[in-house]
């Protein structure tokens, strides 16, 4: 018995160790690592290109993070840290496009594209429509036709 | 590669043109079908072709930069071989120069290296370096091993000033007229073509 308390008391000490490893840091250091790790999720790492700056471990990564976490201990806005940044180093680091007259045909150029092919769909079945005209039939074609119904109708019976 | 694909676009436009020629007229097509729609694919293709023609030769590791035409970022640096001393951008005005990020542990930076020491051979322009994140030692041997081009290089240890720069990988070079505004920028190696067909043209330019 005492040595099974001993062994759960072990393992509970095991798993709670991360937990106590982390209290060296004060709430605000968490807050602002937070926020660092909130806004480089949203930038691209120039170095790697196609990997965020919060996953890069690319020494510009590090050193952009560390300017980043400064600027905002220094009570800067995320907006004028991505000001910061593109002024730099352009939209390019930005993985969410701003709208602007340079990239309004990235924004809304597959909105055209879905208005175009809708447009050419309606236009193709309005046309298809106009070709297909219900055609009476003739009085020859009424003739054979009813010859047919009465051939199979006097078979029927038997 | 690109002659290779204008011969192919070629063959496909005159090969349609003479399949729409010997189609007698309105066999394979409907009666209300146009000329324009015809067409339309093969325009389509031809465009896409041009976007992909273009997009696939560019290179993605070249991010312009939006620097150009701006103010060049101020700084005042210790020197490299005399860390007591420091440089400060400011003293450019009313000369045209080459800032030239390099360090000892980039290995594009030795590419260049030879015609940046021909470069400051001939006079043309003075070259000055932004020693990006480097430790000194490693530096000034590396400066004593190849030639040192560089009227003067600054230590930039923590690489702040090459984030003002914008500078995301050495070797990049900076062209810096009287006013202290970028004109122009070479990410990656500076290569003879590029000196003189760009940097040197405009340098001229700058001066007069």
């Amino acid at each position: 018995m005492m040595k099974r308390i001993t062994f759960l008391s072990l393992l509970l000490l095991l798993t709670l160790a991360p937990a106590f490893a982390q209290a060296g840091r004060s709430p605000v250091d968490e807050e602002l690592d937070n926020r660092v790790r909130i806004l480089s999720q949203q930038l691209r790492c120039l170095v790697c290109q196609n990997e965020t700056l919060a996953d890069s471990q690319a020494d510009l990564a590090t050193d952009l993070k560390r300017q980043i976490r400064e600027q905002m201990k220094a009570g800067k806005s995320d907006k004028e840290i991505l000001a910061f940044l593109t002024d730099r180093y352009g939209d390019f680091v930005l993985y969410n496009p701003p709208v602007k007259l340079t990239t309004y045909l990235l924004w809304f150029g597959p909105f055209i594209l879905l208005a175009g092919g809708l447009f050419a769909l309606f236009r193709y079945i309005k046309s298809r429509r106009e070709q297909i005209h219900e055609q009476p039939l003739t009085a020859d074609e009424h003739k054979r036709a009813l010859e047919l119904l009465d051939a199979t109708s006097g078979k029927e019976p038997a | 590669m690109r002659i290779l694909l204008s011969v192919l676009l070629s063959v496909i436009i005159f090969m349609f043109w003479r399949a729409m020629r010997s189609r007698p007229q309105g066999r394979l097509l409907s009666k209300g079908t146009s000329h324009t729609v015809i067409w339309l694919p093969l325009v389509l293709f031809v465009g896409l072709v041009a976007f992909l023609a273009i997009g696939l030769n560019r290179d993605p590791h070249e991010v312009p930069s939006p620097l150009i035409n701006k103010a060049a970022p101020t700084f005042q640096l210790p020197q490299l071989h005399q860390p007591d001393k420091t440089f400060s951008a400011a003293e450019m005005r009313g000369k045209v120069w080459l800032l030239n990020v390099w360090a000892s542990w980039c290995v594009s930076c030795r590419e260049e290296h030879p015609f940046l020491v021909e470069l400051a051979r001939t006079g043309a322009v003075p070259v000055y370096g932004l020693n990006w994140k480097d430790k000194r030692d490693d530096a000034m041997n590396w400066l004593d091993e190849l030639g040192n081009p560089y009227v003067l290089s600054v230590s930039d240890l923590d690489g702040r000033i090459a984030i003002d720069y914008g500078v995301y990988g050495a070797p990049e070079t900076y062209l810096i007229d009287k006013n202290g505004v970028i004109r122009y920028k070479v990410i990656g190696p500076v290569t003879p073509d590029v000196l003189q067909k760009t940097i040197l043209p405009m340098v001229k330019e700058l001066n007069k």
